[in-house]
Parts: C-alpha cells; structure tokens; sequence
C-alpha cells in the first residue's frame, strides 16, 4: 500500500528567548482568543506590569525636587553598571524567572521599530492583542519596593516623578492602557496631594498604596486620605509584593517559599487591620482592591476572623457584619495568580469571595507566574455570564469603563 | 492518520528539536542521545508552548548520610524541556513533569525510516 508522506512546516521560531516579540511567545492565547470569540467579549486585565527601570533615566527627569533631579540625571549620565538611581530594592535577588527557564521574565528585549510613541506602550499593545484585551491597567516593577525605603522623602519624590512620566509619556500613548497611580503612603499628607494632582489625569482609574510596608493601613493619620480617595469614586488598591528580609521570610531560603508567601503576607496584614478597624463603616463608599495575593487566602481569613471575631467583639465594636461579610462586598479581588489545583477548593473560593461581582481578571504579564484569560474560561463551574462578569464586566462597573453594546454578552 | 516528514536524521542536533506545525496542531520533534521523542506543543498547564522553550538538565538536591542538605546538582543524562511561558519542566524522554508525573505531554508517535524522521497525525 502507498503513504502518501506530507512534508511538516517548520515553525518559525524554534526556540523562545529574551528577544521574541511578545506576539510570537503569547501566539497560542492568541488562538484560544479567536476560538473563544472574545472579540464579543470586554476582557480587561486590572494588573499587568512594565519594567519603569528600563527607562529610569527618563524617568527622573520628571522628579519635582530640582536638587534630586540634577543628581539623578549626573548619576544616570556617569555611573556604568549602577543600578535606578535612589531606588530601594532586592537588587540581585531577581530570581523570578528561575534561572533563565521563562525568558519573557528575564528581559523583554524584541525589536520596536514604532517610535511615535513609548516603547511601552507598542510592548503592552502586543500584549493586549495577544490576550484580546480591551483595557490594561498597568503597575511598575522594582517600585512595588518602594514602601520599604529608609528615606520616606524618596518614596514621595520617586512615586510623584513615575506618575508624571506615567501620565504625560505612556498613557497618552493608547486610550486602552490605564492605571491606578502609586501613592507615597508612608507621607500621608503628600499621599492626599498625589492623590489630588493625578487623580483626574486622564487613564487614572484608581489609586495604588504598594503593600510591602511596615505602617499600620488603620492609622488615624490616613483618614483624610481615605476621604479624599472615598470623595473621587475611584478605588484603592493594595498591590502586593514581597520583601525578603522580612525577619520571617527571612527564614525561606528558596525564591519559591518566599514569594509564595510573602505575595499575600502583607495583604493579609493590611487586609485584617483594615476591617477590624471597621475601615469599611467609616468609608463605605471606599472600595479596594487585593492585588496579585491570588484569591486562595482569602476563605483562609474570613474564616479565621469570623471565628475570633465572635470571641472577641469588644475588639471590634465598629463592626456591624461578620468580617467575611466585609471582604466580598466592599472589597474586590484580582485573579492573579490564580490557585486551581483544586477545583473544588476554587469552586468553594469562588463562592465565598462572590466572584461573580468581586472578582477581577489579571494576567500579571509579563511576569513568571502570568495567567491567561482562560484560566478564568475554561473554569468548569462557571457559566458564560459569570465568566464575562469576571473577565470584564465586573471591573468596567467597578472603574466605569466603556461597555459597547455587543459586550454584555 | 497522516504520515508527516520532519527532516533527515542528520539535520537534527543532538539533543536538539524540530518544532512543526501539522494543519492546526504543533508539534515538537527531538533528539537525544540518537533516539527521536515527540510532543504535542500545548503545555498541559495553561497552554503554552512548551515545546519552544529552553532544555535545562534536571535538577537534584545532595543529601549527606545524615539527611543533611548540600546544595544542588545536575542530573547529567536527564533532559528537561521547560516550557517558557510558566517555567513547567518535562523529562524530554517520558514527557512527564519531574515533580508531579501525572501531568504530561501528549504524545506523538516518531518512526525513523532510511534515515528519515516521520511522525505520524490525526
Ligand atoms: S503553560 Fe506551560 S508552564 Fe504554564
């Protein structure tokens, strides 16, 4: 008998690496978005990232204190191998791409050829075709260590330097692109003016307070900023991170413990301080949202706060409802990274946190532990109608983004 | 089932892959120490192109006679191929995950025929 032999079609790119384009790495979401239709979808992704410390040196040309920028620019323009100027951080710890396994967390470092507007914003728009997306929120990188600098005056002038370029340089660039602009939150009165001079920029949906920090969330000296921020109707959001010398982090001696704990640490700190503090009954127009901790702690802490709570009332007296009560009505969830090892544990979670309102789809892009949008389609337990609540239509209630008419599903 | 060409023996760097593209399937096609493997280029975890990503030898931890730890080491003679979007690891030969064989790579069947690489899809 004759086989008919067929010769195959080498694909182009072989091997992936730090110099893929974006489009090329993210070609099979690519695909599922097509197979999905979710060109008849809104899907939003409330935290993705760029690097600002690629472009630092422009950066700091936008720091307010004439002093600071002059020493920023001579630092950028005659040290070799320094690293940001005035940036606290991890500075070789970088391990999050686990030896040069996941390329795009190494460097993103593809050919941009478009030069009519920042190379960010042709990264995220590669990005936002990859995944179909209509809206991303974009966060900084290294300045998620911000709250931790020995120098509060730093992390005012760094936070207002990065939301000047942030609104003139990279949001202009594309209408789709969004953010949730960093405050300075160890200067609460500087805070309440960052909030005031960027919070009607134009892409400014929010606000971030970056959570690695030591200052207690329900201190009386941040009342006047919840107001104001209650006052905007825009949300606040508590963007996690790590921070290894924490003294117990400080025990795990692998990248994985560490930052599998200490993503959601400090969110579960500020997260416990803010309702017990009854932060919710005195800003009931105040809503925020838990960034990048995954959603897993969660029932975790409902629970156990529900259950010492009932002990404990006369700790508590602000509160009218059980904590868990707090923590899926005024409180919203991003997805990222999403736990599914078990699914009836998702399905659990899912039902606890009321997903079907209070969850927030998120890629983390271009990050090691990135989801998709089908992690959120391809749920089992999820009809098409809470599946577009969470990939979308739950976050253009919460920010007032546009819903066209063929997106409501 | 269609018999599809991938290349000649001799054009394969050993270990070394052919990634194709068969209709809408993609496929993984790899060498190592003589022997051909393929794999299915849809990571089992969310998707990804695991076939494209990085060949990193496996890992093993040292222990001492006492259970202490000394550090890490190479597995030499055991090929992973990482998939690039996650960092999931697969035994190049086995197509399993190192830490969790349950989850694996589908596999595709490989002849060598005079020299000829073929894999043979639906
Ligand atoms: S898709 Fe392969 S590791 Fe996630």
């Amino acid at each position: 008998m004759d086989v008919r032999i067929t010769p195959a079609q080498p694909m182009p790119i072989q091997e992936i690496d730090v110099r893929t384009d974006t489009r090329d790495i993210l070609a099979h979401s690519r695909k599922h978005s097509e197979k999905a239709g979710y060109a008849d979808w809104l899907i939003v992704d409330i935290d993705a990232h760029h690097t600002e410390t690629v472009s630092w040196g422009e950066v700091v040309k936008f720091i307010d204190d004439p002093v600071l920028r002059d020493q920023a620019d001579t630092y950028h323009r005659d040290r070799v191998g320094a690293p940001p100027y005035g940036l606290n951080g991890d500075l070789g710890l970088r391990y999050q791409d686990v030896g040069g396994r996941i390329p795009h967390q190494s460097g993103i470092r593809e050919t941009v050829d478009d030069t009519s507007v920042h190379r960010d914003v042709t990264l995220s728009r590669r990005a936002m075709d990859s995944f179909q997306l209509d809206y991303m929120v974009l966060f900084p990188t290294p300045m998620l260590f911000l709250g931790m600098h020995p120098q509060p005056y730093m992390e005012v002038v760094l936070c207002n330097a990065y939301n000047r370029w942030l609104t003139e340089e990279i949001l202009p660039g594309d209408p789709k692109l969004k953010a949730m602009v960093v405050i300075p939150f160890n200067t609460p009165e500087e805070a309440c003016k960052t909030v005031e001079r960027f919070g009607k920029c134009p892409g400014v949906i929010g606000f971030t307070v970056t959570s690695t920090r030591y200052k207690p969330v329900h201190s009386n000296e941040y009342m006047r900023l919840y107001r104001m921020i209650e006052e905007t109707g825009k949300p606040l959001g508590f963007h996690a991170g790590y921070h290894w010398q924490d003294p117990s982090l400080a025990t795990c001696n692998s990248f994985l413990g560490m930052h599998s704990l200490g993503f959601v640490w400090a969110n579960m700190v500020h997260m416990t301080n803010w309702v017990l503090n009854g932060i919710p009954e005195r800003f009931p127009g105040l809503k925020t949202v838990w960034i990048e901790s995954g959603i897993a702690w969660v029932p975790f802490l409902m629970q156990r706060l529900d259950e010492q709570y009932l002990m404990r009332q006369s700790e508590a007296p602000l509160l009218k409802r059980m904590p868990s009560e707090y923590m899926n009505t005024n409180c919203f969830y991003t997805s990222q990274p999403l736990e599914k090892g078990n699914m009836k544990a998702v399905e659990c979670t899912f039902d606890m946190i009321k997903a079907e309102t209070q969850l927030l789809f998120a890629t983390d892009w271009p990050h090691f532990d990135f989801d998709s949008p089908r992690v959120i389609y391809d749920m089992p337990f999820l009809d098409e109608m809470q599946k577009r609540r969470i990939l979308g239509l739950n976050a253009a209630e919460l920010f007032g983004l546009e819903v066209k008419p063929h997106q409501r599903g | 089932m269609q018999t599809v060409r991938v290349g000649r023996v001799n054009e394969f760097e050993d270990p070394g892959r052919k990634v194709v593209a068969v209709g809408e399937t993609e496929i993984g096609v790899f060498c190592l120490d003589g022997e051909f493997y393929a794999w299915v280029n849809d990571c089992p975890h969310q998707g990804g192109p695991v076939c494209q990503g990085r060949f990193f030898t496996k890992v093993l931890e040292v222990l001492g006679a006492d259970q202490s730890s000394h550090g890490r080491t190479y597995e030499e003679g055991t090929l992973h191929i990482v998939c690039p979007w996650h960092g999931f690891e697969y035994d190049v030969r086995t197509g399993k995950h190192p830490g969790a064989p349950d989850i694996a790579l589908t596999p595709v069947t490989v002849q060598v025929q005079d020299g000829e690489v073929h894999i043979l899809v639906d």
